[in-house]
């Protein structure tokens, strides 16, 4: 099952020792994106005064019931299709209980026993050895999607030992994603994760920025010698971006493999990353296993959803969702966008990867060749190598590019016509970046960089120069 | 008034849940087994139930913003606050 991106074991790490496998599985839960809350009517918003954002019953004041948003099913139906999973027409909603100051009624609504969505899986690329024309594709089984409540928010204020809650976040809508351990390092994790992120950015169902906590990933990790059965597992949280998480899962691998080859054993833990020194601490102890005492949640019948085939006649269509109805309407997915481009426009599959890796780039690509007869493969170019690397420099989005398409556009029909070379054309683009609102052509005309196309004219240069250049001339005719 | 040792007593009494002793723990014992019998039913075949609920149809909320903005309230509840979060012992 395991192997890493080079397609063998993690090397041993002491000479004569056996091999050693990693095993990653990762548990991830994404923000629903929607207007109001999963079973209350207050608002889904990040930042906002604390405690602004709060029904009663999401500060779980008595006498309060959980009244479920039709968006964030509609939500999760959309997430499962996209990812391959079985939809289960019925599914329930359980009670989760554990004691802490950000989950006021003491539990949290979830699905444990049936969740909405099972048996999925999501297809993501690698480079291997680093060449970005070298991509590997893999799968992750995805084992179920549930919906279930976000807690509020905890700041611990050690100076004066106490916690401050802001329950703005309790009771938004989650979908938490679980895969199989079908990975084996940090890259691969990373990897899937992003796509995963671009899905669910493509549906819309969740916005998914990890900076923003729509998107938190937690890592299970352990390590086996090949035939053995798995080892203890450790699961790493607290991590906050997808360069992160390959370095959190990555070192753990590290972690585990030193401990046991020194003779040491793996504690069934919780472990944080560390971002500022880059290793897994142990986390605050969790005295021991947790007894969640998981029950059905009483206020809540079961979910029903139909397809074309079991729509009920008689019932108020805004009660009624609709699997099939759902699945004609998904977008075209990121795989299914990649392909396209290649098709269309004849670049390369890598090329595709990194366009609709970078958000609105595709966008622009597309934009650009529709306004210049420039073929497609060699706009590429300057989309990739001359653009993408100055907003990289810059640290700037597409969206705040100083240059438009439609002025790239221009600057690449000069060049396709033939009116200025390629070394005249990136100076015009480096000109064009200061965005002091110049058009291609008044860089060219300003810096006189348009070529010439008179032959006699280029004869009287070339005659010129080499009339200066008289001593360098008489040693050169000889030879 | 502080709750008396009597009164203790009499309440562990009344609630069989005197666990000091052997006695009571027996007692425990003998109530589970009492309810140990509901084993006794044949369930082969037949779905549990979680709720009188379970046909009733679930009913689904458009997604629109009706509540909150009502922070002054909440923290009205409050025994302790800092600006407007609620305080909580620390851990």
């Amino acid at each position: 099952v395991a192997c890493n991106a080079r397609g063998g074991a993690v090397p041993a790490g002491k000479s004569g020792l056996a091999p050693w496998i990693p095993v990653v599985g990762l548990e991830i839960h994404a923000q629903i994106s929607s207007n109001s809350k999963l079973f209350s009517g207050s608002q889904v918003q990040f930042a906002a005064p604390p405690n602004s954002l709060v029904s009663f019953f999401d500060a779980s004041l008595p006498g309060t019931l959980p009244v479920l948003n039709r968006r964030c099913v509609e939500a999760a139906v959309m997430t499962g299709l996209a990812l391959n999973c079985s939809i289960n027409k019925k599914s329930l909603f359980d009670r989760k209980h554990y004691f802490y100051a950000d989950l006021p009624a003491g539990y949290q609504i979830t699905q444990q026993r049936v969740p909405i969505a099972v048996n999925g899986s999501l297809s993501y690329s690698l480079c291997i050895d680093n060449k970005m024309s070298q991509m590997v594709t893999k799968t992750v089984r995805i084992k179920q999607i549930q919906l279930e409540q976000d807690s509020g928010k905890s700041l611990h204020d050690d100076a004066r030992s106490q916690t401050l809650v802001d329950l703005n976040r309790a009771g938004v809508g989650l979908m938490e994603v679980v895969m199989e351990p079908d990975m084996c390092c940090g890259e691969e994790a990373a990897a899937a994760v992003r796509e995963l992120q671009l899905i669910l950015q493509t549906l819309g169902s969740s916005q998914a920025v990890m900076a923003e906590g729509q998107l938190r990933v937690d890592a299970n990790v352990s390590v086996h010698h090949p035939g053995e059965p798995y080892g203890v597992r450790t699961e790493v949280k607290n991590i906050n971006s997808i360069r992160f998480l390959a370095k959190a899962i990555d070192y753990e691998i590290h972690r585990q493999i030193e401990e046991l080859e020194n003779g040491g054993t793996i504690l069934n833990e919780t472990r944080a990353f560390d971002s500022k020194l880059g290793c897994t601490v142990p986390m605050r102890d969790k005295e021991g296993k947790q007894d969640y005492r998981f029950m059905p949640e009483p206020n809540l019948p079961p979910l029903i959803l139909y397809d074309a085939k079991s729509l009920p006649a008689n019932m108020n269509h805004q009660q009624v969702i609709n699997i099939d109805w759902i699945h004609e309407r998904l977008p075209d997915l990121p795989s299914v966008k990649r392909e396209k481009l290649v098709e269309q426009y004849g670049i390369l599959p890598e090329h595709s990867f990194t366009l609709l890796n970078e958000d609105g780039l595709a966008g622009f690509f597309e934009s650009v060749v529709k306004q210049t007869q420039m073929k497609p493969k060699k706009v590429i170019g300057w989309i990739l190598n001359d653009l993408l690397s100055y907003l990289k420099q810059h640290s700037l989005t597409v969206k705040e590019s100083p240059v438009s398409c439609f002025v790239l556009a221009d600057l690449l029909n000069l060049l396709e016509k033939k009116e200025i070379s390629s070394t005249a054309a990136k100076q015009v683009l480096a000109e064009l970046w200061k965005g002091e609102g110049k058009t291609p052509l008044e860089i060219v005309k300003e810096q006189k960089l348009e070529l010439l196309q008179d032959q006699k004219e280029l004869e009287q240069i070339c005659q010129a120069v080499i009339d200066g250049q008289e001593n360098e001339v008489i040693i050169m005719v000889p030879g | 008034q502080k709750v008396s040792v009597e009164v203790l007593a009499h309440l562990e009494h009344l609630a069989l849940v005197d666990f000091r002793d052997s006695e009571g723990v027996e007692r425990l014992q003998k109530a589970i087994q009492f309810a140990d019998q509901l084993h006794e039913v044949n369930t082969d075949g037949v779905e549990p139930m979680d709720s009188v609920l379970e046909d009733r149809c679930l009913y689904l909320r458009e997604d629109d913003v009706t509540e909150g903005n009502c922070t002054k309230e909440l923290l009205e509840n409050a025994r302790e606050k800092v600006e407007e979060y609620f305080v909580a012992p620390p851990g």
